[in-house]
C-alpha cells in the first residue's frame, strides 16, 4: 500500500506531458499579455486571406504526402468547402461543378460514397460528401445525391442491436451511427427502421464518467460525445442520456490551456473546440443548462424542429438516479424570463477562442492542434467550426446575431453560424432543408 | 505466404511476369477532379492493378500479395482490406501469420481504424488461439502509448470474445502505479470490476474498490481521474453514495489540507445534491477555503460551495452559477 502512494506521487508521463504543453501555451499567452494592444489586436485576427488561400490550395492540387488519406478525399472535400464557407467566401463556378463531379465519381451505383473513385461505399466518407454537396448548395449538387440508393445502402449497414456499420463487414461504432443518422436526417429520409434501438445503442457507450466511448465499456472521448448526442437529439431521445453526468464531463474537458481535451487527463487539442464545444450548442438547443437569462420564447426559432428533433429536459437534477432524496425535483433549472436576447454559455467562450486564435492559428494561413504541431485540412476545418460555436454561444440560437463583445479579436473575426447537429453553415442547411422537405 | 514477404513488398506489378495479363485500371478521377493528390508513380501502378484483380473479383495469391503492397503504401483504404479479408478467407491460409504482417503494418499505424478491424477479423476467426497473443500484443501498443483508444478497446473486445480475464485487474494496478493520471487505465478498471465473469460485479467489488480509489485520491487530490472513478463506483445507486460514510470522508480530508479544493467541493456538492446532511465540520472547513464568498448565509452549504467553486474554478464559473441556479429544491429548502 505504501508503495503504491509513493509511485502515485512521483512525476509521471501524464504530468510531464501536460506540463510540457502547458508551458508552451503560457508563454504565447504571457508573449500576448506583454504586446501592445496594437500587436495584441493583430495576435488576435483571423488571417482571413491566408487561410482562404491555404484551404482554396488544398481543393486544387495536394502533394504526395496526402496518399495516406487516399480514401478519404470526400473528407477532404468536406474539411475544406465547410471551412471556405464558414469564412463566409464563394467558391468559384469552375471549382463548384469540379467538385460535384468528382463527388460523384466517388458515388457507388448501389448507394453511398466511398473515399474515392471506385472505393465502397463508406459511412464517414458518405457523410462528408454529403455534407460537402450540402454546403455547395444549389440544385445540381443536391440533385446528385442518389438518395433512394442511399436509403437502400443506410438500410444495409443497420444492425440488429440498432446501431451501424461503417462498410459491408466494416465496424460497428458511435461514429457509424451518428453519420448515418445525420445523413439520413439532412436529405429527409430517416425513418422508423433506421432510428429503431440506435438510442438503446448510444446509451450503452454513455460511460461512468458521463461522456460517450465509441463501443460500449471504453473511455468517454470528445468525438464519440459529440456524434451520440447528436444522433440522441436527431432520434428525439436526448433525455434518455445522463445530461447532468454528460454536463459536468464535458464541461470539465476545458483545461488550463483554455482549449478543450478529448478525454479527461489527456492534452489539449484544437480539433475539441468543435467536438467538445459544439455539444454546448446541442445542449443549448435542448433548453438545459441555461437559466440566468434565458428566454423561451416559442416557436421564433424552432421552425425545423420536427426534423431536427428539439426535446426538452426542463430538471437535470430531477430524474431518479440524480435526485434522490424526496425532495421536489421541480425547482427548475428553466427560468422563463422573456425578452432576454443572450444567454450564457456553460463553458469559456472567450477562452476557447483564445486557444483558438493565438495556439492553433497558424498566421501563414490553416489551425493546429497545439503549438509545435503542423497544420492541416482536418484541424482547419474543427477550429473553424469551433470559433463559430463561441462566436454564437451567446445568441439564444444560430439565427440571431452575436453581440460584439461575443466576438474576440476585431469584429472581422465573425464568422458564419453552423447548424450544430449537422455542422454545415446554417444557411446551406436550411437550403437542403427545405429543398428535400418538397422533393 | 512466403513470396508475400519477400517480392511482395518490392516488386512492381509490371515487372512480374505473372501480371503480364492483366490490364491495369486507371483511376477514375475525371478531367479536373478536386483535391486530387500528387501521387508516386509506384502508387498509381499498384492501385491500377489492384482495382483490375478486384473488379474480377480475382481471389488468388498473387491479389494477396498487391493488397499487402497496397495495404503499404496507404494502411487507410479500407477498400483493399476489405478485399484482403476475401483472399484470406477464399484461399483458407494461416491466420496465425496474417497476424505477423498486420503487427509489422500496426508498429507504424498505431491509430488506424482499418487494421485494428482487421486484427479483430482475423482474431475472430482463431478464436481462443488468438487470446493470449492479442493481449500481448495490446500489451505491446499499450507500452509505448498507454492510452491508445484502437488498442483498449481491441484489448475490451478480446477479453469479452475470447476471455483471458484472469490477470486484467493486476495489469490495471501496475499500469496506475506507473501513471495515476492514466485515465485509461482507470476506465479500463472500471471495466474489469463491472464486466468481469471472475468477479462478483460493481456491488460486490464496490468496498475494495473505494478504499483503492480514495488511496489515488489522497495521493494527488488533483487527479480528475479517481474522482470520477469513484462517481462511477455508486452509478445508478445515490442512495448508496450518500450513506457511504468514506465519500464524504475522503472529503473532508482533501479540504482539510486545502490544497486542491475543487474536485473534493464538486464532490461534496453531489453528495448534498443527493440528500446528504453536512454536519458543522464540514460548513467550517468550506468557509474557511479562500477566497471569501461573503453573499452566501452561511447555512446554505451547496450555494456557498457553488461560490466557492465559481471562485477557485473560474473557468467553470458560468457553469458552478447555473449549479447554484438549479439546485434541488429539496436542499435550498433545509436552511437549518
Amino acid at each position: 500500500m505504501a508503495d503504491t502512494a509513493v509511485a502515485q506521487r512521483r512525476t509521471t508521463v501524464s504530468q510531464l506531458d501536460q506540463w510540457m504543453v502547458q508551458d508552451q501555451v503560457f508563454r504565447i499567452y504571457d508573449l500576448f499579455a506583454n504586446v501592445p494592444r496594437a500587436a495584441q489586436t493583430l495576435m488576435l485576427e483571423l488571417q482571413r486571406d491566408n487561410h482562404l488561400e491555404y484551404l482554396t490550395q488544398g481543393l486544387k492540387q495536394l502533394g504526395p504526402s496526402f496518399v495516406v488519406l487516399d480514401a478519404n478525399r470526400p473528407w477532404l472535400c468536406y474539411w475544406i468547402l465547410h471551412s471556405i464557407a464558414l469564412l463566409g467566401e464563394p467558391i468559384d463556378y469552375e471549382l463548384e461543378n469540379n467538385a460535384i463531379d468528382f463527388l460523384n465519381r466517388c458515388q457507388d451505383p448501389n448507394g453511398g460514397y466511398g473515399g474515392g473513385p471506385g472505393q465502397l461505399p463508406h459511412l464517414a466518407t458518405t457523410y462528408a460528401a454529403v455534407n460537402s454537396l450540402v454546403t455547395l448548395g444549389g440544385e445540381e449538387a443536391l440533385l446528385s445525391i442518389n438518395r433512394t440508393k442511399l436509403h437502400t445502402f443506410l438500410k444495409r449497414m443497420k444492425q440488429p442491436n440498432g446501431a451501424f456499420r461503417m462498410h459491408d463487414a466494416g465496424e460497428i461504432d458511435v461514429r457509424a451511427c451518428y453519420t448515418a443518422i445525420s445523413v439520413a436526417s439532412i436529405l429527409n429520409i430517416l425513418d422508423d427502421e433506421l432510428a429503431k434501438d440506435v438510442g438503446n445503442y448510444i446509451l450503452s457507450c454513455q460511460t461512468y464518467e458521463g461522456g460517450i466511448a465509441g463501443e460500449p465499456g471504453s473511455e468517454a472521448h470528445g468525438g464519440y460525445t459529440f456524434c451520440g448526442v447528436a444522433t440522441m437529439m436527431l432520434i428525439n431521445e436526448a433525455n434518455r442520456m445522463d445530461l447532468a453526468g454528460l454536463i459536468n464531463w464535458v464541461v470539465s474537458r476545458q483545461g488550463v490551456e483554455c482549449g478543450f481535451q478529448g478525454r479527461t487527463n489527456k492534452l489539449v487539442d484544437g480539433c475539441y473546440s468543435f467536438w467538445q464545444g459544439g455539444v454546448f450548442a446541442l445542449i443549448k438547443r435542448l433548453h438545459v443548462g441555461v437559466p440566468l437569462t434565458f428566454s423561451d420564447v416559442a416557436g421564433d426559432h424552432d421552425t425545423d424542429s420536427s426534423s431536427e428533433g428539439e426535446d426538452t429536459a426542463e430538471n437535470l437534477y430531477g430524474d431518479d438516479d440524480t435526485c434522490g432524496h424526496g425532495g421536489d425535483c421541480s425547482s427548475s433549472s428553466h427560468t422563463k424570463i422573456v425578452g432576454h436576447p443572450e444567454i450564457e454559455p456553460l463553458f469559456h467562450s472567450m477562452a476557447l477562442q483564445q486557444y483558438i486564435l493565438l495556439c492553433s492559428q497558424v498566421q501563414g494561413g490553416g489551425f493546429r492542434d497545439k503549438p509545435g504541431k503542423a497544420r492541416d485540412y482536418y484541424h482547419t476545418c474543427y477550429c473553424l467550426s469551433g470559433l463559430s460555436i463561441c462566436q454564437y454561444s451567446w445568441s439564444r440560437d444560430e439565427t440571431s446575431a452575436p453581440l460584439p463583445r461575443a466576438v474576440l479579436g476585431p469584429h472581422s473575426n465573425l464568422l458564419e453560424p453552423v447548424h450544430p447537429i449537422y455542422n454545415v453553415v446554417l444557411k446551406q442547411y436550411h437550403q437542403a432543408h427545405e429543398f428535400f422537405s418538397t422533393s | 505466404m512466403d513470396s508475400d514477404k519477400d517480392e511482395g513488398e518490392t516488386v512492381l506489378p509490371s515487372q512480374r511476369p505473372d501480371f503480364a495479363d492483366v490490364i491495369p485500371i486507371p483511376q477514375d478521377d475525371g478531367p479536373n477532379p478536386v483535391v486530387p493528390i500528387a501521387y508516386k508513380q509506384d502508387f498509381v501502378e499498384i492501385m491500377n492493378y489492384f482495382r483490375a484483380l478486384y473488379l474480377k473479383d480475382e481471389r488468388s495469391p498473387r491479389a494477396l500479395q498487391l493488397t499487402h503492397q497496397a495495404i503499404l503504401l496507404n494502411p487507410g483504404n479500407y477498400t483493399v482490406w476489405h478485399f484482403r479479408r476475401l483472399i484470406l478467407e477464399a484461399l483458407n491460409l494461416d491466420l496465425l501469420e496474417e497476424l505477423d504482417i498486420v503487427e509489422k503494418i500496426a508498429k507504424n499505424n498505431t491509430k488506424n481504424y482499418q487494421i485494428w478491424h482487421h486484427r479483430r477479423w482475423v482474431a475472430e476467426k482463431l478464436g481462443n488461439d488468438a487470446t493470449a497473443r492479442e493481449l500481448q500484443f495490446t500489451r505491446k501498443i499499450l507500452s509505448l502509448d498507454a492510452k491508445n483508444y484502437h488498442a483498449w478497446s481491441h484489448r475490451q473486445w478480446v477479453l469479452q470474445a475470447l476471455g483471458g480475464w484472469e490477470d486484467e485487474l493486476d495489469y490495471c494496478k501496475q499500469l496506475l502505479e506507473e501513471d495515476a493520471f492514466n485515465n485509461s487505465a482507470w476506465n479500463q478498471r472500471y471495466f474489469v470490476i463491472t464486466r468481469s465473469p471472475l468477479l462478483g460485479g460493481l456491488k460486490a467489488m464496490r468496498n475494495s474498490e473505494v478504499n483503492y480509489t480514495i488511496e489515488a485520491i489522497l495521493a494527488n487530490p488533483e487527479n480528475e481521474s479517481p474522482w470520477r472513478y469513484l462517481r462511477g463506483l455508486y452509478k445508478g445507486d445515490s442512495e448508496s453514495l450518500v450513506n457511504d460514510p468514506q465519500v464524504p470522508s475522503v472529503c473532508l480530508k482533501v479540504l482539510s489540507v486545502k490544497d486542491n479544493p475543487v474536485f473534493a467541493l464538486s464532490m461534496l456538492l453531489d453528495l448534498l445534491c443527493h440528500g446528504f446532511r453536512a454536519n458543522q465540520e464540514f460548513r467550517d472547513l468550506v468557509a474557511g477555503l479562500s477566497p471569501s464568498v461573503p453573499d452566501e448565509p452561511d447555512s446554505d452549504l451547496a450555494k456557498t460551495i457553488c461560490s466557492k467553486l465559481e471562485q477557485l474554478d473560474a473557468l467553470r464559473a458560468n457553469y458552478w452559477r447555473w449549479r447554484k441556479s438549479s439546485l434541488p429544491r429539496a436542499i435550498q429548502d433545509s436552511k437549518n
